[in-house]
């Protein structure tokens, strides 16, 4: 037996003896072949808990990553206008194509949705942990959790989902939150819905009537012009 | 020397509603001679450039027009918008790196590798943080993949509306890349039993994040630092991303800095704001994450007309998040006879592929469309086959057939048919 093969049964018995933590990669790599690569690689380090509470904002529906804080409408509708009205609108309605946060109730079925966090957005988790990470545009993670509890509530208040300007969120009442839209999302199904997409033998002569054109994008005219791209040096 | 040279301009920039040319004379008919042969040209007298002109060389000054574009009215902002790959410029099946679409939530973020941490918690048996060069010692794998936008082709739904596949299908990019297969950091870290799902969180100024299941997870996404051979492009997500093969681009996190395991998805907003499909009757199809198969005629198209009677090749690119493409049939008549059109170049796995039909035009009307046919069988569909079952408001996952209206004179437009 050579003496890297004996190296490798002295740690396997270790181990098998009741060693109290995994050798480390340097020891593996003692104990064989230098160039043979081991089951786990031995890479990266412990993440800090700070660390993780640094990076670990984000939110679940069920309220799992809630921070511990609160807001109330008033204080929210104050914040609004100071650091969201200039891109979204006074009362969410959205500046020039900016997002609109509010209205659009009942226009799911229409001509042109209106799809808003009131209309459309099935959790509420999903406003929190948005604010969080991604607001004010240009200034992300500069909101303290309860300014983000307020702006939420705020948010909830102009979607007439609260109708209290002193309604408070936090932690604890969030979950109860139940948005409108909810129950109109359903899983990707389109293995079966659409199944007659699977074809063994498409059609290949004569397969519909004479085709007329019915529409024109030249008639819309709102392709960029092809000779106008960004200046090239 | 230089300054007696004679500099083309833009005399070799060819738009649409370019005139047809003369028939040219045929082999062994009298021919008239050209000066660029009977002369001496500038090129052939004078030295050109010495090496490292360039250190990082870049395309011809004659081919400045080949880059990417974006529809200024689509978007509120520059940092949050996306421009379109130029499909009517390009062939084979690789895109340039510099090329390749760009889609941003919250501008490109610019980090150097040696400050970037990749970090893995959540229900894992042991939290960890990873440095490039840690993944830098993985296990390297090197695979070929498209990447298409949800909402590529989302602005057609309701009609033809922009003028040029450029715009209408120039949400997809198909590169390789270098990286490590995720499953390599995921059992470094130690996934506990009830992981069934995966946030993946971009180091980015939006945060980027979305839900993956894990059974993806562990079957073939890998973390990527290399795109066709060289870094990652900043706007790709320099110095790491994440390649989810055949899903939609949305879920290839750019920048990656952070890997949550848990057991239901978040529902952040990229996943149920954005990025769900709403229905005609009102309902929402949620996490549809595989990019139908799909197809498209990129010459002839608006930006690139027939320039010839005669001889003339038409090209294009098909691709299915299912698996390979395993056909690709093209009509020039609109849909009412097909024929089989020749697939050249390699056939990979969620990879685009290039096809052509070599054809005679003697100037008249086409209706050119073009239709994937993949590996499960499945058969890219009509425009109006796909309104009636998703109706016309679902922005993403428009993977219905493209027609081209080939005119007379060789201008070519988007057209809907009926």
């Amino acid at each position: 037996m050579s003496k890297s093969a004996n190296a490798l049964m002295l740690v396997l018995t270790i181990c098998l003896l009741g060693g109290t933590s995994a050798p480390s990669a340097a020891q593996q790599m003692a104990g064989r072949d230098a160039t043979r690569p081991s089951a786990k690689l031995g890479l990266g380090r412990a993440a800090t808990p700070e660390e993780i509470t640094a990076w670990d904002t984000d939110v679940r529906p069920d309220g799992r990553g809630l921070p511990v804080g609160k807001g109330t409408v008033k204080q929210g509708d104050d914040l609004f206008q100071e650091k969201c009205a200039s891109c979204h609108g006074e009362f969410g309605q959205g500046v020039g194509r900016w997002p609109v946060l509010a209205g659009g109730a009942g226009t799911l079925k229409a001509d042109r949705p209106d799809k808003t966090v009131g209309s459309f957005w099935p959790d509420l988790s999903t406003v929190f942990d948005y604010i969080k990470r991604a607001m004010p545009y240009g200034n992300a993670q500069s909101l303290t959790n309860d300014e983000v509890y307020a702006l939420t509530a705020y948010i909830l208040s102009m979607n007439d989902i609260v109708k209290d300007e002193t309604f408070e969120l936090n932690e604890k009442n969030f979950t109860s939150i139940k948005m409108p839209n909810a129950a109109a999302f359903f899983e990707d199904d389109r293995e079966t819905s659409e199944k007659h997409f699977w074809n063994k033998s498409p059609c290949m002569k004569d397969c519909r009537p004479a085709p007329k054109v019915t529409g024109r994008a030249m008639a819309i005219d709102v392709t960029p012009d092809g000779k106008s791209g960004p200046k090239v040096e | 020397m230089l300054n007696r040279r004679r500099f083309l301009g833009a005399a070799g920039l060819t738009g649409a509603g370019a005139a047809l040319s003369a028939i040219p004379a045929l082999a062994g008919e009298t021919a008239k001679s050209e000066a660029l042969i009977t002369d001496v040209q500038d090129w052939q007298r004078y030295l050109g450039d010495g090496v490292d002109k360039h250190p990082y060389g870049v395309p011809s000054k004659f081919e400045k027009n080949v880059i990417r574009r974006d529809v200024p009215w689509l978007t509120a902002s520059a940092e949050s918008s996306v421009n379109f790959t130029p499909l009517h410029e390009l062939d084979g099946i690789i895109t340039p790196s510099g090329l390749c679409f760009e889609r941003h939530h919250g501008g490109v973020a610019e980090i150097n590798p040696a400050d970037h941490r990749l970090m893995i918690n959540g229900l894992v048996d042991k939290p960890l943080v990873f440095t490039m060069d840690d993944i830098k010692r993985m296990p390297r794998v090197n695979k070929v993949y498209f990447l298409e936008c949800a909402a590529n082709s989302g602005m057609e739904w309701r009609g033809s509306q922009l003028n040029g596949c450029q715009f209408t299908h120039g949400m997809i990019h198909n590169v390789m890349y270098t990286g490590v297969p995720l499953k390599v950091l995921l059992d470094e870290a130690g996934l506990k039993p009830n992981a069934k799902w995966l946030m993946l969180e971009g180091a980015d100024s939006a945060g980027m994040n979305r839900s993956l299941p894990i059974e993806k997870a562990l079957n073939d996404v890998m973390i990527a630092f290399a795109m066709n051979g060289e870094a990652l492009r900043p706007e790709q997500g320099y110095p790491l991303r994440v390649v989810i093969p055949g899903w939609e681009g949305n879920l290839w996190v750019k920048w990656l800095r952070r890997i949550e395991a848990g057991d239901q998805p978040w529902q952040t907003r990229e996943e149920t704001s954005k990025y769900t499909d709403l229905l005609a009757d009102g309902n929402s199809r949620k996490h549809t994450f595989v990019m139908d198969a799909k197809s498209v005629v990129t010459n002839p198209s608006p930006q690139a007309p027939l320039k010839h009677k005669g001889r003339n090749v038409l090209s294009g690119l098909a691709w299915s998040g299912r698996g390979t493409v395993k056909r690709v049939d093209v009509s020039m008549d609109g849909g009412r006879n097909w024929q089989t059109a020749r697939i050249d170049g390699p056939v990979f796995d969620k990879s685009v592929v290039r096809f052509y039909v070599d054809f005679d035009w003697n100037g008249q009307e086409l209706m050119i469309q073009s239709r994937a046919i993949d590996s499960t069988g499945y058969v890219q569909p009509s425009k109006d086959d796909l309104r009636k079952v998703r109706g016309v408001n679902s922005i993403y996952h428009n993977n219905g057939i493209q027609t081209w209206l080939v005119r007379s004179g060789g201008e070519t437009e988007n057209v809907e048919i009926g």
